[in-house]
C-alpha cells in the first residue's frame, strides 16, 4: 500500500439503533477519507451522528441495539464493518485508539493509573514487568505529566481534569496506534487547559506519525488544528473540504449559517448575531430529502424535502450534499 | 448612581474535617471583589472553572450569606438583609441558570413555572396571570400553546427561553446570567444571545453575564471583569480589554481562545499548570505564583487593590503580571 493512500476509507456507512419506537438511523450513508498523518475534523451539533460515526469505526456501538446496517470502513486493507469481534479487539487499542470527552467516566475509578496503563500494554503485547513500567513512565513523560512515577500509583480522582485527560491520551497512545479518534477531547476543560491538550495531541501526532479524527462541536478548535473537515447535520455529512477552503468558501447553507452565527472576537459588541432559526431536528424527525431545508430560510419544494440530494465533488476535494436550494 | 455596587465582597466556605467535623480551613471562593453595575449595562465576568464567578453571582442574588464586604442594590444594603426584607427586592434581581433542564421543575407545566413568580409576590388575579404568561411566552418567542406542556417536551434552546421568561416575569432591573448558553448547540446559542440583547434594549435590563466563552462575553458586554482565584485581576471596557489586555492572566486567556479562522493560526504562549485550589491560596499575586514569576515575591504583602491605569481600565498592580 502506498503511503499516499488514505488510512481510513468510509463508504456509505449506515448505522441504526433499534428502539421501542422502531429503527432509528443515526448515521445515514456517509463517506469520507482520513488522509495519512493528518487531522480530520468532524464538526456538528448534538445528535448529528458524529459520535456514532466514531463508535461505528471502533465497533463500540451499544449492544444489542446499535447496528451497522450497510457500507464499509476500510482500514489498512481490512473492512472493519464486517470484521469478527475477536479480530476487532486486536485492532482496537492497538492500531486504532479512542479518547473520550469525560475522562472521569472513561477511566476506572478503583484502579491506579499505572495498572490501567499496564492493562493497555499487556492486552496487546507480551512484556516483562520491568518493560511495562519503563514504557508507562516513558509515556507519562511524553504526555507531560510531572512526577510520573508517583502519578502511576495514584487514582484518577487524585488528578485534575487536565491531568486525567493526559492519562487517557497516554493510555490511547501507549501501543503507538496508526489512527487516534478523539471524541470531544477538550469540551469538559477550560480554554487554557484545552489549548494545552490540543497542542499535546498535535505534538504527539508529529512525533508518532499517526492520523487523527477529531470530533468536536467547536468550529474554533477545527480551524486551529484540522487539515480536513466534514460538517455533519442530522446523520449526514453535508459538506467536506480542506479546512482553509471550507472556512473561506463554505458552499452549503448550513455551513454558512454556522460560521456566521459564532460571535467573533473582532465583532461589534452588543449587535445582533446572525442566527439559524429553529432547532436541531431529533432523530425521529429526519426527512428523507434535504434535512436542513426547513431551517434554511429558503423555500424548499416537497420534492427537495423528500428526495435525497446527491453527495458530489463540487470542486477538487470539496464535497457537498448538493441540494439545489441550500447550495446556490 | 449605579444600580448595583459590590465592595470588597468575600464569600468563604468552611472546610470541615476530623472526627468532630470542625472547620479546619476555609475555601475562599470569592475573596475581596469590588465593582459596580449601571442601569442598562452588561458586565461580563470571565475566568476558568473554580475561579468563583458562579459563587459571586449567587452571593449577589443572596442565595448565600456573604462572609464580609457589602452589596448595595439601588442604594440599599442587602448584604445581610433578612429573608423578609429581601422578598420585595427579589422582584428586581433575577437569575438565569446554565442548564435549563435542571433549573425547571419537571413536574410543572410551563404555565405553572411562569405563574409562580406572580404567586410568590402575590401579584394579579388568575385571569390576569394567564394573560401575562401568554405575553411572556410571546416575548421569548414561544407559542401560546406551549403553556400546557412540560419542560421535557422542549429542546434545550426552548427550555432556556422558558428560563428567561421566568426571569423577566416580574420586570426585574438586574439579571444574573450564569453561563446561559454554554449547554446549547452552536446554531441555537446565537438565537438566545439575540433574545437577551433584545430584552435588554426593550426593558432596560442590567446583566451580570457570567461565562467562560470569551468571545461570547465580549459580544454581550459593555465592560468585562476577569476573575482569577476569587479576585478580579482586570476590569475594562469590552473592546479595550480585548485590544489592550494588561494583566498576564487576561493575555493568557485571550491567547487560548481557538479562533474560528484557519488563516489565524498562531504559536501560543501556553499557560502551564492548573488553577490552584482556593483553599489556602498562595499569598500575593496568585497568578504570578502559578507562573513561578521571578518577581512574584515582591507582590507578597503588597496592596493589590485594582488601580485605574486608563479611563475605566482597572488592573491589579502586581509587579509580576502587569
Amino acid at each position: 500500500m502506498s503511503n499516499t493512500a488514505p488510512i481510513l476509507e468510509v463508504r456509505d456507512l449506515v448505522t441504526a439503533f433499534d428502539t421501542d419506537a422502531g429503527r432509528m438511523t443515526a448515521v445515514d450513508g456517509i463517506r469520507f477519507d482520513v488522509p495519512r498523518g493528518k487531522t480530520f475534523g468532524i464538526v456538528g451539533e448534538s445528535g448529528c451522528g458524529k459520535s456514532v460515526t466514531a463508535f461505528s469505526i471502533t465497533r463500540l456501538l451499544p449492544q444489542p441495539h446499535g447496528k451497522i446496517l450497510g457500507g464499509s470502513i476500510h482500514f489498512e486493507g481490512r473492512d472493519l464493518a464486517s470484521l469478527p469481534i475477536e479480530e476487532m479487539q486486536r485492532v482496537r487499542g492497538n492500531d486504532i485508539s479512542m479518547i473520550f470527552q469525560e475522562p472521569m467516566t472513561a477511566l476506572n475509578p478503583v484502579q491506579t493509573v499505572g495498572r490501567q496503563l499496564a492493562e493497555a500494554i499487556l492486552l496487546h503485547t507480551e512484556c516483562s514487568t520491568a518493560d511495562v513500567l519503563a514504557r508507562s513512565i516513558d509515556m507519562m513523560q511524553k504526555v507531560r505529566i510531572p512526577a510520573p512515577v508517583q502519578r502511576l500509583n495514584e487514582y484518577p480522582h487524585q488528578l485534575s481534569g487536565g491531568m486525567r485527560q493526559r492519562v487517557m491520551i497516554a493510555m490511547a497512545l501507549i501501543n503507538k496506534p496508526k489512527l487516534l479518534i478523539a471524541d470531544e477531547p477538550t469540551t469538559a476543560l477550560d480554554v487554557t487547559v484545552q489549548a494545552q491538550i490540543l497542542e499535546l495531541i498535535a505534538d504527539l501526532q508529529q512525533e508518532m506519525g499517526m492520523s487523527v479524527i477529531l470530533i468536536t462541536h467547536d468550529l474554533g478548535v477545527i480551524a486551529q488544528v484540522c487539515d480536513e473537515v466534514a460538517v455533519m447535520y442530522a446523520g449526514r455529512i453535508i459538506e467536506r473540504a480542506g479546512v482553509f477552503e471550507l472556512f473561506a468558501q463554505p458552499r452549503h447553507a448550513y455551513t454558512q449559517g454556522l460560521l456566521e452565527s459564532i460571535p467573533r472576537i473582532d465583532s461589534m459588541p452588543k449587535t445582533q448575531l446572525k442566527a439559524i432559526p429553529g432547532n436541531v431536528p431529533g432523530i425521529a424527525d429526519f426527512k428523507p430529502g434535504c434535512r436542513f431545508g426547513e431551517r434554511s430560510g429558503r423555500a424548499h419544494s416537497a420534492e427537495h424535502l423528500n428526495t435525497r440530494p446527491p453527495f458530489v465533488e463540487i470542486s477538487a476535494n470539496h464535497w457537498v450534499e448538493n441540494c439545489p436550494i441550500c447550495v446556490a | 448612581m449605579s444600580l448595583l455596587t459590590v465592595q470588597n465582597l468575600q464569600q468563604h466556605f468552611p472546610v470541615r474535617g476530623g472526627l468532630l467535623r470542625r472547620s479546619v480551613a476555609s475555601c475562599k471562593a470569592v475573596d475581596g471583589v469590588s465593582f459596580s453595575l449601571g442601569e442598562g449595562e452588561t458586565l461580563g465576568l470571565v475566568g476558568e472553572s473554580g475561579c468563583g464567578k458562579t459563587t459571586l453571582g449567587k452571593a449577589i442574588v443572596r442565595l448565600l450569606n456573604p462572609t464580609a464586604g457589602s452589596i448595595h442594590f439601588e442604594g440599599q444594603d442587602i448584604t445581610h438583609a433578612s429573608m423578609r426584607t429581601l422578598r420585595p427586592m427579589r422582584r428586581h434581581i433575577q437569575m438565569i441558570f446554565q442548564d435549563p433542564a435542571e433549573s425547571l421543575n419537571p413536574r410543572h407545566t410551563v404555565r405553572d413555572i411562569l405563574e409562580e413568580p406572580f404567586i410568590v409576590q402575590k401579584i394579579g388575579t388568575p385571569p390576569e396571570r394567564k394573560k401575562w404568561v401568554a405575553e411572556l411566552l410571546d416575548k421569548v418567542g414561544l407559542s401560546a400553546a406551549s403553556s400546557d406542556r412540560f419542560p421535557f417536551e422542549f429542546s434545550g434552546g426552548q427550555r432556556q427561553r422558558i428560563g428567561i421568561a421566568r426571569a423577566i416575569a416580574l420586570k426585574p432591573k438586574l439579571i444574573i446570567c450564569d453561563e446561559p448558553v454554554s449547554a446549547l448547540d452552536v446554531s441555537v446559542q446565537s438565537q438566545v444571545l439575540n433574545l437577551l440583547l433584545d430584552l435588554q434594549r426593550d426593558m432596560g435590563l442590567s446583566y451580570l453575564f457570567i461565562a467562560h466563552g470569551l468571545n461570547v462575553v465580549k459580544h454581550m458586554s459593555d465592560r468585562v471583569a476577569v476573575m482569577y482565584l476569587g479576585k478580579i485581576v482586570e476590569l475594562a471596557p469590552a473592546t479595550e480589554l480585548y485590544q489592550n489586555p494588561r494583566h498576564a492572566y487576561t493575555k493568557a486567556l485571550l491567547d487560548a481562545i481557538p479562533i474560528a479562522d484557519p488563516t489565524q493560526r498562531r504559536e501560543r504562549q501556553l499557560l502551564r499548570g492548573d488553577v490552584p485550589s482556593p483553599i489556602n491560596p498562595p499569598p500575593g499575586c496568585a497568578f504570578g505564583h502559578r507562573m513561578k514569576h521571578p518577581k512574584w515575591e515582591q507582590s507578597v504583602g503588597m496592596d493589590l487593590t485594582l488601580k485605574e491605569i486608563a479611563p475605566g481600565h482597572f488592573v491589579q498592580p502586581c509587579p509580576c503580571c502587569t
